[in-house]
């Protein structure tokens, strides 16, 4: 190969990139919180609510993971102006995480509700609880106790799959790397770096989701 | 200016979606079989194949595709060679791909319980054998329905190799959009086009998943 | 007047009826051994008392509460009436002391300090005292269900009732549960028990209800029914089963 790689004429674009990466750090922290939150209610919906009401959060749900989050982006930031909803970058960005966060943590939340055993309802209606004090103080702690590590798996590829909001020039970490490059011309350097801080994201994302969950669920 | 009728915008996005086919088949075939190569090199239990796929599939399902298609599309330019985002986005489509489905079919391998391969082992099988004979034949029935689930997964993804400007059904919503000034319908039918293609291989998947559960 | 009335109870399952007309009356106090081959109604019965089961036609009065459908103030029942199933069905998340204090803090709004009080009394009365703080795992299958007897007994039901709660444990373990049970009866806790501990039934219940088919097919006192059983069914059932 007769290219030699030019790390160091990315050093004077740090700031750039740090800000990048902060961006998709606050992105991920609350469109997980946000969507998890989501989640959880549409999981009780699905499970605990009225027939149609479940019925349209499956509509959601399906809706959501039978599209690209791409497409889900452009619909929230170039269609919906249409009707009227003018949306930011950044507030389209976090929509739309939070959207698609919203409807696979659904699923699992659901499936992890459906795991607790039907005894263990029985029992809590038994001691005269109402269904919502038993959703929330016996099913859905169970419930995230089983469910945690998929969860942890799907907050990554959230996480990942937030590269895509460069595209309507939110600013995150691949924004700044395509920033960078449009500036030095060095792309393969920039994307190399970046996509090195991803996996360093990720895998610090999936240590410490590991700890808090000791710590969350450190009982038995 | 030109003016595009509702079914001038449905036909082109039509159009453009056999590419999003072509793209889906060839990076879920091609990332099968790197992922059936990969698998045996990851329950090997030869040290350095071993590390080498954990790197691999680390590397693959750790940073966003968006970054591997950057990285296919300007790495290999380095080489001196011409790229075209249709090879750049197969190539990495494949790859990714592989490093998934690796990880999804090590997972039927390992439920498949310890006496099959000590059972096997002692009828004097080696490792290849055990695998094609014993072990394949019963990860590959429960594999069926994460590997479905994972298609959707794949034919989403060549969503992204529009970005790098490989014309497919999200390109071509962008282009027809830019033509036209109709964003919401346009951006509508592109989704509702991926929900055609994604929804039956879920329910499908799922439907698997369920008669599994049951015959168990 | 008695603390349980139920009148004519019919229940189907799609098209299988499970409970064919049944009437029975609790008084306060009394200890109802139910008893009866699997698929006789016993379980469906009780569980339509407090609700889990809802049924097609008659009537249900439990402490002056009918049982009805949706109209029923399930919650209000359910304070009064106390149910201990088979499977224990502690939560797993909790520590004894900790599923023995939910229902008190969540639904009656008692403060954590005099649910802990509760639960340490509670504990006492079903013998453990220094498992307060052990998960479920951690213990036994009898110490799981004396902690699920705790549990239900913190709510201060008016009528507890016990479904098959030995079933599911090892023989050496059946008789520290019974014995806790027991001694209930002695204090004067009206009982009703799905059961196949008939020397347990004969002894410390103050009523029989042999079922069949959906029916009660005979009732009495318990030694009387026992020594003299009238009709065929219930020999044959003493018989296998004694």
């Amino acid at each position: 190969m007769s290219y030699k790689l030019q790390f160091a004429e990315l050093l004077p674009y740090w700031n750039v990139l740090l800000y990048g990466l902060v961006f998709t750090i606050v992105l991920t922290i609350v469109s997980t919180v946000v969507g998890i939150a989501v989640g959880t209610a549409g999981a009780a919906a699905r499970t605990f609510g009225p027939g149609w009401l479940g019925r349209i959060v499956a509509v959601y749900v399906e809706l959501i993971r039978n599209t690209p989050f791409i497409v889900q982006l452009f619909f929230i930031f170039f269609g919906l102006p249409a009707l009227g909803l003018k949306l930011s970058e950044t507030i389209a960005a976090f929509l739309a995480m939070v959207i698609n966060l919203g409807a696979y943590s659904t699923e699992i939340i659901r499936a992890g509700i459906e795991a607790v055993p039907k005894g263990h309802i029985e029992a809590g209606l038994s001691l005269a609880m109402s269904k919502w004090e038993v959703l929330r103080h016996i099913v859905l702690n169970q419930a995230f106790r089983k469910i945690y590590p998929a969860l942890s798996s799907q907050i990554i590829i959230v996480m990942l799959g937030s590269a895509v909001v460069s595209q309507i020039s939110a600013e995150d970490l691949t924004y700044a790397a395509n920033y960078v490059a449009s500036r030095n011309f060095r792309n393969f350097e920039v994307y190399l770096l970046v996509a090195l801080g991803y996996l360093l994201l990720a895998m610090l994302t999936r240590s410490l989701l590991r700890a808090l969950g000791r710590v969350i669920f450190k009982a038995r | 200016m030109l003016q595009f009728s509702f079914w001038d915008i449905l036909s082109n996005l039509l159009i453009a979606t056999q590419w999003t086919i072509v793209l889906s088949l060839i990076a879920f075939f091609c990332g099968g079989i790197v992922g059936l190569v990969l698998l045996f090199m990851r329950t090997s239990r030869i040290a350095p194949l071993e590390w080498f796929t954990k790197i691999y599939i680390e590397f693959f399902q750790g940073t966003p595709l968006l970054m591997q298609l950057f990285l296919f599309f300007f790495g290999i330019a380095l080489f001196g060679v011409e790229v075209s985002p249709w090879m750049a986005a197969t190539l990495a489509l494949t790859f990714w791909t592989s490093a998934f489905l690796t990880e999804i079919w090590r997972g039927c391998v390992e439920a498949i319980p310890k006496g099959q391969w000590e059972a096997s082992s002692s009828l004097a099988l080696s490792y290849i054998e055990q695998m094609r004979y014993v072990i394949l034949p019963q990860a590959s029935r429960i594999a069926v329905a994460p590997t479905v689930g994972f298609s959707v997964q794949v034919i989403k993804g060549t969503a992204l190799a529009s970005i790098i400007g490989f014309v497919e059904l999200t390109k071509a919503g962008t282009m027809l959009n830019n033509a036209t000034f109709r964003p919401f319908l346009v951006y509508s039918l592109v989704a509702l086009i991926y929900f055609c293609l994604c929804f039956p291989l879920s329910w499908w998947a799922k439907k698997i998943e369920g008669r599994l559960n049951v015959a168990r | 007047m008695s603390l349980v009335s139920i009148r004519d109870v019919r229940k189907s399952f799609g098209p299988n009826e499970v409970l064919k007309g049944v009437s029975l009356d609790i008084a306060k106090g009394d200890v109802v051994a139910i008893i009866g081959r699997s698929g006789s109604g016993k379980s469906t019965l009780l569980r339509c008392i407090n609700g889990l089961e809802t049924y097609q036609s008659g009537s249900i009065v439990a402490d002056g509460i009918e049982v009805a459908g949706a109209n029923t103030n399930l919650r209000e029942l359910r304070r009064h009436v106390g149910m201990v199933f088979q499977q224990f069905n502690l939560f797993p998340h909790l520590t004894a002391a900790e599923n023995v204090m939910l229902a008190p803090t969540v639904v009656n709004k008692v403060s954590k300090a005099e649910a802990r009080a509760t639960a340490a009394e509670v504990l006492a009365k079903v013998g453990l005292s220094e498992k307060m703080d052990a998960y479920p795992s951690e213990l036994s299958g009898g110490q799981q269900q004396r902690v699920a007897i705790a549990r239900s007994l913190a709510m201060r039901p008016k009528v507890l009732l016990c479904d098959e709660i030995t079933s599911a444990l090892d023989p050496e373990l059946v008789n520290e549960v019974l014995r806790v049970v027991e001694q209930l009866a002695r204090e004067g806790m009206t009982l009703i028990l799905v059961t196949h501990e008939m020397r347990f039934a004969r002894d410390v219940g103050t009523k029989l209800v042999f079922m069949h088919h959906g029916k009660v097919h005979e009732e009495g006192v318990p030694k009387e029914v026992f020594a003299a059983p009238r009709t065929p069914e219930l020999q044959q059932f003493v018989g296998q089963v004694g």
